[in-house]
């Protein structure tokens, strides 16, 4: 046998890896920093309930473009496109990069900007202790595209990116940079599968009194893969607020790794999950990370995941206070729906705490549909089916009001009705 | 309009015998009123009528207006007309109580082949019946009875009544928790729900709802059975006397009642 074949997959991936032009410097970091903490496997701690196999093989399993049937959610909401197919910018699909208020580059296209020179590839560094996120790494160091926004105002309307997936071995990785000056705000879209095995990275700097929101929908597909990673760090008096919701998905890992660095501020995280698809076709994982270093600011993550057909659910959630962030709030809860005994919930919730005057609080619960509330329903005349998918919305709606702005609510309000539409049997 | 006849119910779970022959019939237009101890079963016949999982029919029948009640889903039987103003009424949290509304009544209309009422017909229905009951828009908006205190539970029920029209309204209790002034305004859209095309169980424990809402029938119940039936003058009786000695007269000690 040949050396080559004795190479096992996380040896031939990380042997095949190439570096793109540009912030060379970050991305030479980034593949020592992954080829020194290796591809994870099965014993990784954080890899425990999700098999990173899929995200290690050289090549991805392929997956079918899902076709969907429904409008973009966003259609009604004025915003500046970027498109990307297959990971690969469209011009031609996207709206021109300017706005006033944002400067908006393409990744593969803008050199070694200086001001993401200085980000790129820092808050994925300061992201990787105490837990190793080898994936950030790898998309750190490979990433073809992306966009970098540095925000000096309020931005004009919502930047979204549209991920569109055709191509049934795409392979993306994308790097977004997000850099808001002091008190700047921005919402970035997120919206589609982007491709059969999905890398994305976003690092948000948020300045002094500046505000960030982020609504992502990752797609209805049943098979595509997708390992995502937001870092953020998080200044003096601002506020980071990111939702997601996931609908399907046969491997979903979404990781999010704030570090409040500055007095009074905020950051939410949130996501509701449900799949539809067949036995053992849904397996999503959020996995958090918030570390508080300052005083008086407030973290919240709100998880729900609706769990059927064999799907699992996980969540892994941290809050690091240390030791002189004096009057932390933070607050932590993961729920599962499970709707049938074949599905199953895995969390971890965990606290660290080094300061005193701290109020944390953390839960978990995994339960059924509420069979007094189903009679309830059923009493008033709505059958079951339906019954079942009120109560589906019922369950998820803590993490949707997680969301700020209504108009964003009602979009996914809706995609989530349409959603259940099609369950009514 | 409602005939049960020599209904025996026991739980599913456990081996405990809840009603033991429950007959009556209300006619149609007809109130009906249902009084008796607690625990005699009360709740539980409107359970077992409204189609509850947990309980197990043993002996005897339910129809209304013809329909096998016992074999209806629990949505069949109310697109066929039957309602249960519930005694502890169902936190919906997340659901908008319009939601909720128009949902169900949509529901009803479908399963008898009526067209769904349009949003702005709905709106006004809405407005038009909450405004009697005094239910203001934040009610309306709130998701379903959380947040409610226990009278505007009761009146958001009633609000429920009179935008689904139903053939047969059974009310558990919806009294029990009321000031004086909760009372009088959910009597108020009880009456001015009275028809000749529409009958009414009224269930309660104490007499004073029936100042407000005249039955015509009254009947009294414990250990599972109908022990007595009257005019209203059972009912003053009941409230003057208690009901020690009906229930000495038909054998009964006040514990099992
Ligand atoms: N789900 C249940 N589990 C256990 N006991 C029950 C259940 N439902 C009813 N019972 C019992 O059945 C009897 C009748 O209860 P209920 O119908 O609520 O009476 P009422 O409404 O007249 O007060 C009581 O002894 C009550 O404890
Ligand atoms: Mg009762």
């Amino acid at each position: 046998m040949s050396a080559v074949e004795k190479m096992t997959p996380a040896e031939t991936r990380l042997a095949r890896l190439t570096l793109p032009e540009g912030f060379a410097p970050a991305r030479r970091a980034a593949l020592e920093r992954l080829t020194a903490m290796g591809l994870p496997g099965r014993r990784d701690e954080y890899w425990r309930w999700s098999n990173p196999t899929d995200f290690i093989a050289p090549e991805p399993p392929a997956a079918a473009p899902f076709q969907d049937d429904e409008p973009d959610l966003f259609a009604e909401i004025d915003r500046l496109n970027i498109v990307f197919r297959d990971g690969v910018f469209d011009a031609q699909a996207s709206d021109d990069l300017s706005m006033s208020g944002v400067e908006i580059l393409r990744l593969a296209e803008a050199g070694d900007v200086n001001w993401a020179s200085s980000l790129y590839g820092t808050l994925e560094a300061d992201g990787q202790t105490p837990v190793k996120r080898p994936f950030a790494a790898l998309n750190t160091a490979t990433a073809t595209d992306g966009v970098l926004i540095r925000v000096t105002g309020a931005a004009e309307k919502p930047v979204s990116l549209v991920y569109l997936h055709e191509d049934e071995s795409s392979d993306p990785v994308l790097h977004h940079l997000v850099k808001l000056e002091e008190g700047a705000e921005i919402t970035i879209l997120e919206n589609g599968p982007a491709g059969a095995r999905f890398n994305m990275l976003m690092e948000v700097d948020v300045a002094k009194d500046a505000r960030f929101h982020h609504i992502r929908v990752q797609g209805r597909d049943h098979e595509r893969r997708a390992v995502t990673g937001i870092f953020t760090r998080v200044a003096e008096g601002a506020l980071f607020k990111s939702f997601t919701l996931t609908s399907n998905g046969i491997l979903t890992r979404n990781e999010c790794v704030i570090d409040i660095v500055g007095d009074d501020a905020n950051a939410h995280v949130a996501g509701a999950a449900l799949g539809d698809g067949k036995t053992g076709a849904f397996h999503h994982d959020d996995t958090v990370f918030i570390t508080h270093d300052a005083e008086r600011c407030e973290s919240r993550q709100v998880f729900k995941k609706v769990l059927k057909n064999g799907a699992q659910g996980v969540f892994q959630g941290k809050i690091l206070v240390k030791s002189g962030a004096q009057k932390t709030d933070g607050y932590q809860i993961s729920q599962s729906l499970l709707l049938d005994e074949d599905s199953q919930f895995l969390a971890k919730p965990e606290l660290e705490i080094y300061a005193d005057d701290v109020q944390c609080s953390h839960g978990s619960t995994t339960g059924a549909i509420d069979e007094t509330a189903l009679f309830y329903l059923r009493s008033r005349g709505v059958p079951y089916e339906e019954a079942t998918a009120l109560l589906v919305l019922s369950f998820l709606a803590d993490a949707i009001e997680e969301i700020e702005e209504e108009r964003f609510r009602d979009a996914i309000l809706t995609r989530l009705e349409g959603w259940l539409s099609r369950h009514r049997g | 309009m409602l005939e049960i006849k020599n209904l025996h119910v026991k739980l599913e779970e456990e081996d405990k015998q809840i009603l033991k022959g429950v007959d009556l019939t209300v006619e149609k237009g007809k109130v009906h009123a249902i009084m008796g101890p607690n625990g005699s079963g009360k709740s539980t016949l409107s359970y077992v009528l409204s189609g509850r999982d947990g309980y197990e029919v043993t002996d005897g029948a339910a129809s209304l207006e013809g329909l096998d009640l016992l074999e209806a889903e629990p949505e069949e039987r109310a697109a066929a007309g039957l309602f249960l103003a519930f005694q502890y009424p169902v936190e919906i949290p997340g659901v908008g109580n319009m939601t909720f509304l128009r949902t169900a009544l949509n529901a009803q209309r479908k399963a008898r082949g009526e067209e769904e009422i349009s949003a702005g017909d709905f709106l006004k229905l809405v407005r038009e019946k909450a405004k009697s009951l005094k239910i203001d828009a934040d009610m309306l908006k709130r998701p379903v009875n959380v947040g409610f205190s226990g009278g505007e539970k009761k009146r958001n029920e009633i609000l429920q009544m009179a935008i689904l029209e139903p053939k047969m309204c059974i009310l558990d209790e919806t009294d029990s928790g009321l000031d004086v002034d909760a009372m009088r305004l959910v009597a108020d859209g009880v009456n001015a729900l009275r028809d000749e095309g529409r009958s009414f169980l009224v269930i309660t424990h104490y007499q004073r709802l029936l100042d407000h809402i005249k039955p015509d029938v009254v009947h009294i119940m414990a250990d599972g059975r109908i022990i007595e039936t009257g005019g209203p003058e059972l009912a003053l009786e009941v409230e003057k006397n208690g009901y020690a000695d009906l229930l000495a007269k038909h054998g009964i000690s006040e514990v099992m009642a």
